[in-house]
């Protein structure tokens, strides 16, 4: 029986574990089925993803920092935001959460031992390494020069290199859709006996909602971009008005998915943010139906907003009506969540580690994100934020403010389940506050900017913006630093951090049941559910009960 | 108070009274914004410092919701939303619909710089002269690209699509000089694309255009940006034809679809035209502007090289016009196709 | 031996768990590739609301008595296909790839017959936009037309090769015994993706050609 389960005070290092079974070597990590390992490659890879994207954001703004040319020419900055798009939404923020920590965490917190399907998995990993690949070949022969939104008629009339990154994204496309497949499946077919859809842990509910949104929109997405793709290489006038085509009619394919697709961005932070709650406050989530038919909620209606990014288009009123309405409808699922995690707080025992603190950080930017995305959607302020950099923090709000926030603190609440060791503590919260004030400082200008009318993707500006500049630049710095803090510690601690155990955080979330790392199998006996996850009001501190259950023979 | 919020949130005059309404909404929603917020947020400092965590082992009541939580919890963010759109669409829907003795401006996008023209004329480049207090429709579309005609002091904005025409309308109610910018990313330009509404007092706006339809003022001080000048009079179509019987070009080229010493001009706008040396290209302003300066670079098949060039004999406005005319010359043959919208180089076909 | 022990991965509980996800996971593929072909009709749709002359114009020019032996030729292997899914139930793999191989082979006729019809296309100039060159039908909206029917149409001939290409593979592990009565799902699974084919042709049928 492994100790670190009789006597939790005692952290211990689970010596067969993952990481070094049933092989180590690079052969059997890129041939690996074992979602755990598929989890881990996924995170290193939409990590690296995340610092070239930053990478690419400082150059923007560093070239902002004068009204003129600072470090580069008009058509190099038009292609860096292109690629910091590009490369954040698709090979950052729309696998970091799921496809990383989702395939991680979702099938031991089921209390089962693999995703449904682990070939489509390790497909769906290759599958990003190879839409990133044909991304980057596009990149290094200079990239596109669009914007991520590829508006026709520029995108298919432009010189600059669209037609790989189209490709790119269109073979990222797939690597989301089978891993939404993957999940939904699981969380069907493999939950543990005991555990009623009600007894479903809300990470998985939310990570359900967005594999549903990743199955319905991805394919639309597809072939948005592949139309742009064959119209630049071929000219076939789907969009060229001089052939009868209509340049709006791609805004709304494109839009029809890349509004889901913002849901699939945030529904996973939201997922992390749950169980953080639940853990940090050591207390029952206060409206787990709400939060849990939230989500589905916001899967819902997030189809039938898309709209609202074409109020300036020349569409008629009515259709302006029904698309500001019902993008109102999603912030109220927000709102109920918001305040459903408040209320959790109350009565709680409160424990102020890392990813607590940036649990502080996702509420403040998700309450102001959240509300200037309410704004918008009265339409006649639209009129004056659209494509301006209002709308720009407005996303970044969301995007950064409350998914990296996420990431982040998944990334401290998980690490030691993934890797059997601590993050420092110490260095932690000093990340966080650089994370968050510098956060602070890059996007709240951008609010003022958008006020005053700078718009979006403005190469040179006009000499009055340029204070508010400087400073976005500033907090951009700032945020940077922050990151890289976190990023040294981590790799730091990868090798000598101290000694996690099996639950350091005290949690009742069903994964902590298992020793850190975990064993292959996940569970050594299949764990029968006899209650919600997080429950803290009985006194005990043994996650669900394990009871040895007859195994059927199996033949692989 | 309105100036004051508005400075707070370095938002630019309010040269309309639409814009002062908007901003007014602006200024409720942002104040109930901060108002919940804070009481979020204090509610949540509260909750950390009060309930610490005093041991790993620490037991919790386990609390659910009732009714009225969700209620409330679903109903005031409901309410409020519903408000403000109650609020602000009509105001969307005012922009919608411009009264009837709305002046005209037809408003061109191009790569990069805005036209606006007239009806009756005269033409300017990236300068907007209306008046104030009057009602002006803006008719807008693109030649190229979609870009999209900004003006923040009014806060108004609508995109220009190529090949449609869209609208929008302001009426300016302060004379002054305000910015216009392009909102639709369009290339290489886009941050370039910038332009000046100017609002007159309506005694001073009606002189100018009176001026301009009589020709007696030469228009120097408008585009400084691209140097183009105004035309004096008329509009570009009947200029085009004016100068086009001046230069002699109509003795070579007919208009009524015979040939002569030089391909009829009725219908040549974006005809697909096959050239001496086997290629095929189509007549755009660009291959139209360039038979004109260098007529013996792109001969078409069946016809001598004999015409002069005209470079440094047509001004550029002079060049704009004869291209607007030959635009206009068309029958109803449906081979041309649409005369806005983008052209593409068709690649030459394999032999 | 037990059913199980052959076929049962270590990390589904049971069999019938098992061949729940199966067809589980199948009909969630199958919604997305629905998605993908809805996403064109959706601009189809746009399209012939605003040319309508022009689109049936055009779709009055096109061969429809190879679209209708192309549908009948579909439904029909749709038919042997249900055949072969029955016959891998009863345990009888060499039936199934029989049944399998003659699906197999309509579609490869469904094939040829695609290629006549896109032979006749390029010979009268019924192209995609920039390259129509067609002196029947002038209207504007007709090379639109056309640049949908090539991809609408380009686009399910592709799903016809993979779904041959799935059949063959399928049939071939069912003739040399790798599935049994007791778990003949996989069979199930390359029946229901042919099945799709079929229904996306159903509907590309009366849309592009009897309009």
């Amino acid at each position: 029986m492994n100790p670190s389960l009789v006597n939790p005070d005692v952290p211990v290092y689970n010596p067969r574990n993952y990481l070094n079974e049933p092989a180590t070597g690079l052969r059997s990590w890129l041939l690996t089925l074992d979602h755990k390992r598929i989890g881990v490659m996924f995170l290193i890879a939409t990590t690296i993803s995340l610092f070239l994207g930053g990478v690419f954001a400082l150059l923007i703004r560093i070239e902002l920092l004068t009204p003129g040319p600072t470090i580069m020419d008009a058509m190099t900055y038009n292609r860096m935001f292109t690629l910091h798009g590009v490369v954040m939404i698709f090979l950052f923020m729309i696998p970091a959460i799921p496809s990383g920590f989702g395939n991680f965490v979702l099938p031991i917190m089921l209390g089962a031992r693999d995703v449904a399907f682990p070939r489509l998995n390790l497909l769906s990993f290759y599958l990003y390494l190879l839409g990133a690949a044909v991304a980057l070949y596009g990149m290094i022969h200079g990239g596109a020069d669009t914007g991520w939104t590829f508006y026709a008629p520029y995108s298919t009339t432009t010189i600059t290199k669209v037609v790989p990154i189209l490709l790119g994204a269109f073979i990222l496309g797939f690597s989301s859709i089978l891993t939404g497949l993957n999940f939904i499946v699981t969380t069907h077919t493999m939950r543990a006996p005991g555990m009623t859809w009600m007894r479903v842990p809300l990470f998985i509910w939310s990570i359900y909602a967005t594999s549903i949104i990743q199955i319905l929109a991805t394919p639309v997405l597809g072939m948005s971009l592949l139309l742009v793709s064959v119209e630049h290489a071929f000219g076939w006038g789907i969009f060229d008005p001089a052939r009868g085509g209509d340049p709006v009619l791609f805004q709304h394919f494109f839009w029809f998915y890349s509004h889901p697709a913002v849901y699939i961005m945030v529904l996973p932070a939201m997922a992390v943010i749950s169980e953080v709650v639940c853990t940090f406050s050591r207390k029952n989530m206060f409206g787990y139906k709400a939060v849990a038919y939230s989500s589905l909620g916001i899967a819902f209606v997030g189809f039938f907003t898309w709209g609202h990014h074409l109020f300036t288009s020349g569409q008629s009123a009515v259709d302006a009506g029904i698309f500001g309405v019902l993008s109102m409808l999603v912030g109220i699922f927000t709102a109920i969540k918001v305040f459903n995690w408040t209320a959790t707080l109350y009565k709680g025992s409160i424990s102020f580690k890392t990813p607590f603190a940036y649990f502080a950080g996702f509420i403040f930017f998700l309450v102001f994100g959240g509300m200037t995305g309410v704004a918008l959607a009265t339409v006649s302020l639209d009129v004056h934020w659209q494509d301006t950099y209002f709308v720009v923090a407005h996303f970044h709000f969301i995007m950064v403010g409350a998914t990296m926030m996420a990431f982040l603190a998944a990334l401290h609440y998980w690490f030691p389940k993934i890797t059997g060791r601590m993050l420092p503590e110490g260095w932690g919260l000093v990340g966080a506050v650089m994370v968050i004030l510098g956060f602070n400082f890059t996007f709240i200008p951008q609010f003022l900017l958008g006020n005053m009318g700078m718009p979006r993707r403005y190469y040179a500006y006009p000499a009055k913006f340029w204070p508010l500049n400087v400073a976005s630049t500033a907090g951009a710095t700032v945020l940077a630093l922050g990151l890289v803090v976190v990023l040294v510690y981590t790799l730091i601690s990868l090798k000598w951090g101290p000694v996690a155990g099996s639950n350091p955080w005290h949690s009742r979330g069903f994964e902590w049941g298992t020793p850190s790392p975990p064993p292959v199998e996940n569970w050594e006996t299949t764990p029968v559910i006899d209650r919600g996850p997080h429950e803290y009001d009985e006194g005990a501190t043994v996650p669900p009960t394990v009871s040895p259950e007859p195994e059927p023979t199996h033949a692989s | 108070m309105n100036e004051l919020m508005r400075r707070l949130l370095f938002l630019p005059e309010q040269a309309s009274d639409y814009a002062r309404d908007v901003d007014h909404l602006h200024f409720f929603i942002i104040t109930t914004t901060m108002l919940a917020a804070t009481g979020v947020f204090a509610t949540a400092i509260f909750f950390f410092l009060r309930w610490r965590r005093r041991s790993d082992s620490d037991v919790t009541p386990r609390i659910e919701p009732t009714p009225i939580h969700e209620a409330l919890f679903i109903g005031t963010p409901l309410v409020l939303f519903l408000i403000w759109f109650a609020i602000g669409y009509p105001q969307y829907v005012r922009l919608q619909l411009p009264p009837k003795d709305a002046m005209d401006v037809f408003v061109q996008g191009k790569k990069w710089m805005w036209k606006f023209a007239y009806p009756g004329g005269p033409n300017s480049v990236d300068t907007l002269r209306v008046p104030v207090g009057r009602p002006v429709r803006l008719l807008i579309t693109s030649r190229d690209v979609i870009h999209s005609f900004f003006v923040p002091a009014l806060r108004l904005k609508m995109d220009a699509v190529p090949g449609r025409y869209t609208q929008s309308w302001f009426t300016a109610n302060k004379p002054g000089r305000y910015e216009i910018f392009c909102a639709e990313y369009c290339g290489m330009g886009h941050s370039a694309m910038l332009g000046e509404l100017v609002v007159l007092p309506a005694a001073e706006f009606d002189t100018w255009l009176a001026d301009q339809r009589r020709g007696d003022k030469a228009v120097a001080q408008d585009s400084a940006s691209t140097g183009e000048t105004v035309l004096a009079a008329g509009n570009l179509v009947a200029d085009g034809e004016r100068v086009a019987a001046e230069q002699g070009c109509l003795k070579c080229h007919s208009v009524d679809g015979s040939r002569h010493i030089g391909p009829t001009w009725v219908d040549l706008y974006l005809r697909q035209e096959k050239l001496a040396d086997g290629r095929i290209i189509v007549a755009d302003e660009a291959y139209l502007t360039r038979s004109m300066m260098d007529p013996a670079a792109d001969i078409v098949a069946g016809f001598q090289n004999v015409m002069p060039t005209y470079q440094g004999k047509l001004t550029p406005p002079e060049v704009a016009a004869i291209v607007e005319y030959i635009k206009s010359l068309k029958t109803s043959a449906v081979r041309s196709g649409p005369s806005a919208g983008p052209v593409y180089e068709p690649k030459p076909r394999q032999p | 031996m037990p059913a199980e022990t052959t076929y049962l991965a270590h990390h589904f509980a049971s069999l019938e768990k098992q061949t729940y996800a199966a067809r589980l996971g199948m009909w969630l593929f199958l919604a997305t590739e629905v998605l993908l072909f809805t996403a064109l009709f959706a601009g189809y749709g746009v399209y012939r609301f605003l040319f309508r002359e022009a689109f049936a114009e055009s779709s009055r020019h096109l061969q429809t008595w190879i679209g209708l032996v192309n549908t009948l030729i579909l439904v029909t292997s749709s038919f042997t296909v249900a055949m072969g899914v029955d016959r891998a139930g009863k345990g009888d793999g060499k039936g199934a790839w029989r049944f399998f191989l003659v699906s197999f082979l309509f579609g490869a006729a469904f094939m040829v017959f695609k290629a006549i019809e896109y032979t006749h296309h390029f010979h009268v100039g019924e192209l995609p936009g920039r390259f129509y060159t067609n002196e029947e039908v002038q209207l504007v909206g007709a090379p639109i037309f056309m640049a949908l029917y090539f991809l609408i149409t380009g686009l399910h001939g592709i799903h016809v090769l993979v779904g041959m290409t799935v059949l063959l593979v399928i049939g071939l592990r069912a003739r040399a015994g790798a599935y049994a009565a007791e778990y003949s799902v996989p069979v199930e699974l390359a029946g229901l993706y042919w099945h799709l084919v079929d229904l996306i042709w159903i509907f590309v049928f009366p849309l592009i050609y009897l309009v």
